[in-house]
């Protein structure tokens, strides 16, 4: 044994450590991932993705969950500069719009965008899918504050009842923070939370090269369990009996929605539902709604609109005449139920198709 | 080997090397090797299956020990303890049972009643004792342990046999053989274990194997670093380390922990990340152009390479730390201007292995025929024979064999080709300036062609490979 090489040794040893803590120390004060979620090779090395990074199954769909907003507007291709013929139209909600078992060019944007529709003013409308699969309004507004940024000529916002926060308790990891872990010090808890952060960036960016080759982004499986016809006998709405909805639901995030567009036209859809006609379909419509909540909730969504429509001065659903305002679509019915795949909301091709055609034909009637 | 495991094994050569300094330290070593056989066994389907293929593991290096070592070198008060350690390893591991009653300790489930795991090790100790029994070397005892150790490399590697093999495991253990697939039968390091092992049984029939202690010899076969991913050492070189016994040197911990850094920075980062868009049976039929194709094949290839040489680094790192200096198995390979450098720098050892007791024999058995083939033939059937060998050693299936001979026409063409063009070689050696640019091409042309290889290598069978061919050149 030589003392040399022990002194070698001991030096490298206390380089490293010095170092790994001057790497932490950095990491801990300066949060890199604030600025390093803005940066992207998407729409740069590979082209913008059609719709928000989110993927259970990583390794087949070439995809993975993302709560981080800025990476996930920075993957999109909404990031890339308005063309000066371009009448942006921004698709938000929940997994239905984000298009759960359908190709990019199978969502609601995909089928709007194949239409070739044109605005009132003659500018090619081009849809992009902006909705995230989360039933929340408040992280579709989230999502809606960040992405006026990049100019939208028109907002289009599918709901349902249970994206309603009065009813679904369950909080959007995109909005909420990480969970922190008690039983760890703050600052390693930080470090261990922002470790994952950077792996899931730097795993985007490189599925980056599968989203180009191939143009998957998510899990196509053959067989998967359709949404259920036959349901429960259960009249509760997340175990919620029968009561008056109206002090329960908050239309709140649409009047913030609105004051957050200006004057960016807003389309209100009610999302399809499966409307069941297997067992207890006399109490329920489907997995999620007993049929007294969601008509109860359809009755309030129509009156909010026309009180809207009237305190804000807006002329009335259906009735608008390129004004800037608030338009509202009840398509509850429009898909029929073997146009629904493994959930009381997600549309097979044909049945996203539908609701693609009634949009367009809604957009086209308000044009003077 | 993951992540953790590397590191937990880092942290305990560390601490062997501190504590154990005297005789005690190669017994440890064998102790934990024959420890981490069973703790490297991945979970499997078949019931008991992760106890009883390292338990086998182990039967076979005292068997082939055995076999391999003159009467004089195999006394029962030299090896006993080795012996004696084996036996209480396995029965170590089988009496974990007792600790858990779900899953297992030291390997993924619940290992097999006592009473099995006894009477396993009593017929295995009776068959020891009749082989050492026998007072001189039996030709046919090193014949017969090849065609086992052989047979059974063949058995696993083949995907029919492999399945039919785990019928039978399922009907012996009262499961479903129904159920059973060609990926049930995964004996983790046999494809090693095997070469090491055929090595000393073929060197003892050439009288060239030196006689060593049942300690060192399963010191040697089942060493930990190399046991999973090689390299395939060779036993006089190794058990020539370990006799010598060296202290921890201060070259040894810093120039064993770079070559762990390195191993696991191309391996945890390079190979890992590239492996997310490297080319796969799932992506291979999905990408839509050419330029993406031409991506994703380059992606494998490198991701290969820092898979493999990245656990040879870390085999090679870890070794160090233990005192040895195990064999090369990368270097630079697709830096070479030509096949033939290529294969002399790629998985070296098992090249050597190969071209020892494969090429070499069929090379004199040829030159040495009644009636002399053409040197062409004689180097042609050489080669892509070879390289035959190689592909099947991977796994017995046609993909394989198509890369091999893939390979094997490659060295054949490139062995014409230095015939046919000598002239021209000998006039660049004279033009300094153009024997960069003419190095430069063959190095490029020769890593295509590998890279192209890898097509056949890394898909499950010929027609998607053949599709993904005619995505790379633009041919539906």
């Amino acid at each position: 044994m030589t003392e040399r090489g022990w002194a070698f040794a001991r030096n490298v040893i206390l380089k490293a450590l010095a170092l790994l803590v001057v790497f932490l120390l950095v990491v801990l004060a300066f949060n890199p991932l604030s600025g390093l979620g803005k940066l992207s090779l998407y729409n740069f090395i590979f082209p913008g993705r059609l719709r928000f990074p989110f993927g259970e199954d990583p390794q087949i769909s070439y995809n993975l969950t993302i709560n981080n907003l800025d990476v996930l507007f920075a993957s999109h291709q909404v990031v890339q500069p308005k063309a000066a013929d371009e009448y942006r139209v921004f698709l938000i909600g929940d997994s239905s719009v984000w298009g759960i078992l359908l190709r990019p060019e199978q969502t609601l944007a995909g089928q709007l965008n194949a239409m070739d529709l044109h605005a009132c003013d003659g500018r090619r409308m081009v849809f992009y899918n902006l909705g995230y699969p989360t039933l929340s309004l408040d992280k579709d507004l989230t999502i809606l504050k960040q992405a006026m940024q990049y100019q939208p000529d028109q907002v289009i916002w599918l709901v349902t009842l249970e994206s309603f926060p009065g009813i679904n308790p369950q909080a959007s990891p995109l909005i909420t923070p990480p969970a922190t872990n008690p039983n760890l010090p703050a600052f390693l808890d930080t470090l261990l939370t922002e470790r994952r952060s950077i792996a899931d960036w730097y795993r985007l960016q490189l599925y980056g090269v599968m989203w180009a080759a191939t143009g998957i982004d998510q899990n196509y499986p053959v067989d998967y369990t359709p949404a259920a016809r036959d349901l429960a006998n259960d009249p509760t709405l997340n175990g919620m009996a029968q009561t008056d909805l109206s002090s329960r639901l908050s239309f709140e995030p649409f009047e913030t929605g609105i004051s957050l567009l200006g004057k960016v036209p807003l389309w209100l859809v009610n999302e399809p539902i499966l409307v069941s006609d297997g067992a207890n379909s006399n109490i329920r419509y489907n997995f999620y709604y007993p049929r007294w909540a969601y008509d109860q909730y359809r009755t309030l969504m129509a009156h909010e609109v026309q009180m809207h429509a009237s305190s804000a001065g807006f002329l009335p659903a259906f009735a608008q005449t390129g004004t800037p305002g608030w338009h509202y679509l009840d398509a509850w019915n429009l898909v029929p139920e073997n146009q629904f795949t493994n959930s009381a909301i997600h549309l097979t091709p044909a049945g996203e198709s539908l609701l693609a055609q009634r949009i367009a034909q809604e957009l086209e009637t308000t044009c003077p | 080997m993951t992540l953790t495991t590397i590191l937990i094994f880092g942290v305990a050569i560390l601490f062997y090397r501190l504590i154990f300094q005297s005789k005690a330290r190669d017994m440890v070593l064998l102790v934990v090797s024959a420890i981490a056989v069973y703790w490297l066994q991945p979970a499997m389907s078949v019931r008991n299956l992760d106890f009883w293929l390292p338990t086998a593991t182990l039967a076979l290096v005292v068997l082939s020990w055995i076999i391999a070592t003159p009467p004089e070198g195999r006394t029962w008060r030299d090896n006993w303890p080795a012996f004696a350690a084996l036996a209480g390893v396995v029965l170590l591991v089988a009496l974990t049972r007792y600790l858990s009653l779900t899953g297992g300790i030291i390997i993924p489930s619940r290992p097999p009643q006592t009473e099995e795991v006894l009477l396993a090790l009593a017929l295995l100790g009776l068959a020891c004792w009749l082989l050492m029994r026998v007072k001189r070397t039996l030709p046919v005892l090193l014949v017969g342990g090849i065609v086992l150790l052989v047979g059974l490399l063949v058995v696993i590697k083949q995907p029919e046999l492999a399945q039919w093999a785990s019928a039978a495991l399922r009907s012996l253990v009262g499961q479903d053989a129904s159920l059973a697939t060609s990926d049930d039968i995964r004996w983790l390091g046999y494809s090693y274990l095997a070469f090491r092992l055929i090595h000393t049984l073929r060197d003892r029939q050439t009288g060239r194997l030196p006689v060593v202690t049942l300690q060192e010899y399963v010191n040697y076969a089942i060493f930990f670093p190399a046991f999973t991913a090689g390299p395939i050492d060779r036993l006089e070189r190794f058990v020539k380390e370990l006799r010598a016994g060296s202290l921890l040197t201060g070259e040894d911990f810093t120039e064993g922990g770079l070559r762990l850094v390195v191993g696991l920075f191309k391996k945890f980062v390079l190979a890992d990340s590239l492996a997310i868009f490297a080319l796969s049976a799932t992506n291979a039929a999905q990408v839509r152009s050419a330029g993406w194709a031409w991506v994703l094949v380059l992606a494998y290839t490198f991701q290969i390479y820092f898979d493999f040489s990245g656990y040879t680094d870390i085999a090679l790192g870890l070794a160090r730390w233990l005192g040895f200096r195990l064999p090369e198995n990368f270097n630079h390979p697709y830096l070479k201007p030509n096949l033939t450098q290529f294969w002399n720098n790629w998985h070296m050892t098992l090249t050597q292995w190969v071209r020892a007791y494969y090429f070499n024999p069929l090379a004199r058995a040829v030159r040495s025929a009644k009636k002399p083939l053409p040197a062409w033939l004689a180097v042609f059937i050489g080669q892509v024979s070879t390289m035959l060998v190689i592909g099947l050693w991977h796994g017995i299936t046609w993909n394989f064999l198509i890369w091999g001979a893939w390979h094997g026409l490659g060295l054949f063409v490139h062995n014409r080709w230095s015939e046919l063009t000598r002239p021209l070689q000998a006039t660049l050696e004279g033009h300094p300036r153009w024997k960069p640019i003419g190095t430069g091409i063959s190095t490029l042309f020769t890593f295509v062609y590998v890279a192209l290889g890898w097509v056949w290598f890394c898909l499950p069978t010929p027609a998607l490979a053949l599709q993904v061919f005619g995505k790379l050149f633009g041919v539906s």
